[in-house]
């Protein structure tokens, strides 16, 4: 039986990725298009009747007339005219029950397509709550195409779409006249087949926005939200990661026991488990920003902030539309730089690129935590507030304010009249459905994972081999690692560095933090243990404890300040190569990183001196 | 009068949109999401910090648009006269 390609389309909001996430369930691939730097996500079902079903979930759109790469790749892939792309068999069209005079407009495009198209009536079980009665079989008869109720959210929501996929392909619906006002087709449908019983004024989202949106109540809630993610990303991970901590630890010493002593075990317990250990200790954290992030822009507050900020955003130069892939960044600014494709404007999207390796990304949460853990004391300010958190929430604050100063400077710089613009869609309120969040946050936690296993293991054995070898003579005083290449590159940073208060261990940390900023803490622990020349599995585990002994608390912030800015990861600087195709920029945004990381750490420093 | 103009809260109905310049894409957009002659439109929040930019509801949808996006948009209350 030969594979059905199906492609579903729709309005933003229309809950057509959790009609996905239900199709599909965990058998999905997200990839990239050929050519193109718009996220592709594809799955694979199998129909009762055991039709193969291959589904492309294309990106949201307004109308076939698109406005941003994303909504290109939409219409080109339903013209069947993208490059490496079949062209699909069937279009599931995805409508928003509650929301059809704007999402029927967009339905009725399909009907030029010259393809078989399906409409599938998404939340229609939200319709009915809120007093709608849908006239479905006359629906049917005016939009001139096959009508199925899905409910994307519940586990049997989809039965009439697949019962409808079992049989024959529709026919092409009958192309609309050209010219055709699609408004007042889209009111006339309305009329005949809907009827609202319920005033809209009633509707959740006029009161909860009355709230939300307030001028006074709406800031209140966003900073309230805000403080408490970051307060719940340091404390409520704690326990967990403590439980990570020491199993890594017990394994250390288990695998330490059964290997003979030599260059084997030390590969295996001080380069590969203390290096990805002290790693895999941080995904607690990054798993409860991200479910934050993703609960927030599922429930479609994340728009209402962006609102909210507008106006904050437009003294940076920027509009609203900004903050959703600024706010990314904090979870990392690959995902970040790549969301920037939302923004119409070349410029407004130039300088979210360039800032937001500013937002402070969950790769330097592993930094932050050890730096902070180690050298801030575990104190309570005002009963219940920990100063741990505080200074946490000020390293937040710090990129945050010099992202806007770096944006007002580019915008001066960069003096084009454009007009930004916002016109942003404020969607219905929803309850984040678990399956969606789960399965956002097992793919996050699945890339978080593969780069532990590959990029920076591969990086913290590199690391091992480096400082390993050569080997010091017999008999040669002071640490092995001194006589090793690690040691020597070290001490040759050391000048350039040595301003800022760093040592040259951890000159030889930031080499591998080049590829991605926590392995900054495995080195640290590599280059600890195999430097302390005791029983090294202990010292790498331990390394929170340590540091203390060997930095001053000027160099602890000195560098914690560097980390605000530096432009350490490669994988940032090669998405905004690939998003700008330009060169000029990355050297940009590379330049004047560093000369703000190298200027913070040295004011840093030297003011933290005085005390 | 603009839309820009309309006080929160009160309705209204679109009577055009305006395009600034020959092609202006904004305008295009807008039509597109529904702001054509006959909707009703209400104000339901504007931001903080000088009341720009404006949450406005249109049929089942709420936008968020600023200011100088409203002032494409011409309407008149839905009880009295085009102003």
């Amino acid at each position: 039986m030969t594979t059905l390609n199906i492609a579903l389309v729709g309005n933003p909001n229309c809950g057509k990725t959790a009609l996905f996430n239900l199709l599909t369930g965990s058998r999905q691939k997200v990839a990239n298009y050929a050519g193109a730097t718009v996220e592709r996500k594809e799955g694979w079902f199998t129909t009762p009747a055991g039709h193969t079903v291959r589904l492309l979930d294309l990106p949201g759109a307004y109308s076939l007339n698109a406005t941003s790469p994303d909504e290109a790749v939409t219409r080109d892939v339903c013209a069947g005219t993208y490059k490496g792309e079949a062209a699909p068999d069937l279009l599931v069209c995805v409508a928003d029950a509650t929301n059809l005079r704007l999402h029927l407009r967009f339905v009725l495009e399909m009907r030029n397509l010259g393809r078989p198209v399906v409409l599938a009536l998404n939340m229609i079980d939200a319709a009915r709550r809120g007093g709608m009665e849908i006239d479905l079989p006359r629906l049917q008869a005016e939009i001139g195409m096959p009508v199925v109720p899905t409910v994307g959210i519940r586990r049997d929501g989809a039965r009439s779409l697949l019962t409808q996929l079992d049989e024959t392909l529709p026919p092409v619906p009958t192309p609309l006249p050209a010219g055709t006002d699609l408004h007042a087709m889209v009111r006339q449908i309305l009329s005949d087949c809907v009827t609202q019983s319920t005033p809209l004024s009633d509707r959740v989202e006029e009161r909860l926005d009355r709230w939300v949106l307030h001028p006074v109540w709406g800031p209140v809630i966003l900073i309230v939200l805000l403080f408490f993610m970051f307060q719940a990303v340091f404390s409520w991970a704690q326990p967990v990661m403590d439980g990570i901590d020491a199993g890594m630890g017990w394994l250390g010493q288990q695998v330490g026991q059964l290997l003979p002593d030599g260059v084997l075990r030390s590969l295996i317990v001080d380069g590969v488990i203390a290096g990805a250990g002290s790693v895999v200790t941080f995904l607690p954290q990054i798993l409860i920003l991200f479910a934050w992030i993703l609960a927030l822009e599922e429930s479609g507050y994340l728009p209402r902030a962006a609102f909210l900020l507008d106006r904050l955003m437009s003294f940076a130069g920027l509009s609203g539309r900004s903050f959703i892939p600024l706010l990314s960044s904090f979870a990392c600014a690959v995902p970040g730089v790549m969301a920037t494709r939302t923004i119409q404007n070349p410029r407004d999207r130039l300088v979210t690129i360039l800032i937001a390796p500013l937002m402070t990304c969950s790769a330097r949460l592993p930094v932050y935590t050890l730096l902070i853990g180690a050298f801030i004391p575990h104190r309570n300010i005002g009963g219940f507030l920990n100063l741990q958190g505080l200074v946490l929430f000020g390293l937040y604050a710090l990129g945050i304010i010099s992202a806007v100063v770096v944006a007002r400077i580019l915008r001066w710089r960069n003096a084009d009249r454009q007009e930004a613009t916002l016109l942003m869609e404020l969607p219905a309120y929803r309850l984040p459905n678990p399956r969606d969040l789960a399965l956002g946050l097992w793919e996050r936690a699945r890339i978080f994972l593969l780069r532990v296993g590959t990029t920076i293991v591969s990086l913290t054995v590199l690391l091992w081999g480096l400082s390993s070898f050569p080997a010091p003579p017999p008999g040669a005083p002071g640490p092995a690692i001194d006589w090793s290449l690690a040691g020597r590159i070290g001490h040759l940073m050391l000048p350039v560095f040595a301003p800022l208060g760093f040592n040259w261990q951890i000159c030889v940390a930031l080499i591998p933090g080049l590829a991605a900023r926590e392995v900054a803490v495995g080195a640290l622990a590599t280059v600890y243990s195999l430097g302390s020349g005791t029983d090294t599995d202990q010292a790498a585990l331990q390394l929170g404890q340590m540091l203390p002994t060997h930095w001053s608390m000027a160099t602890a912030l000195s560098l914690l300040a560097w980390y605000v800015y530096a432009p350490q990861c490669v994988a940032t600087l090669a998405v905004i190569r690939r998003e700008t195709s330009s060169w000029r920029v990355v050297a940009l945004a590379a330049g004047y990183l560093f000369a703000l990381a190298y200027v913070a750490a040295f004011l840093t420093y030297h003011i933290a001196r005085m005390f | 009068m603009r839309l820009s103009d309309l006080p929160r809260g009160t309705d209204a109905v679109i009577d055009s949109v305006d395009d600034h310049g020959s092609t202006d894409p904004v305008a295009h957009r807008l039509r597109e999401l529904g702001f054509v002659p006959g909707e009703a439109v209400r104000i339901v929040a504007t931001a903080p910090l000088g009341g720009d930019p404006l949450a406005v509801r249109i049929g089942f949808t709420r936008f968020a648009l600023r200011r100088t996006e409203a002032d494409r948009v011409n309407v008149h209350t839905a009880a009295g006269t085009p102003a």
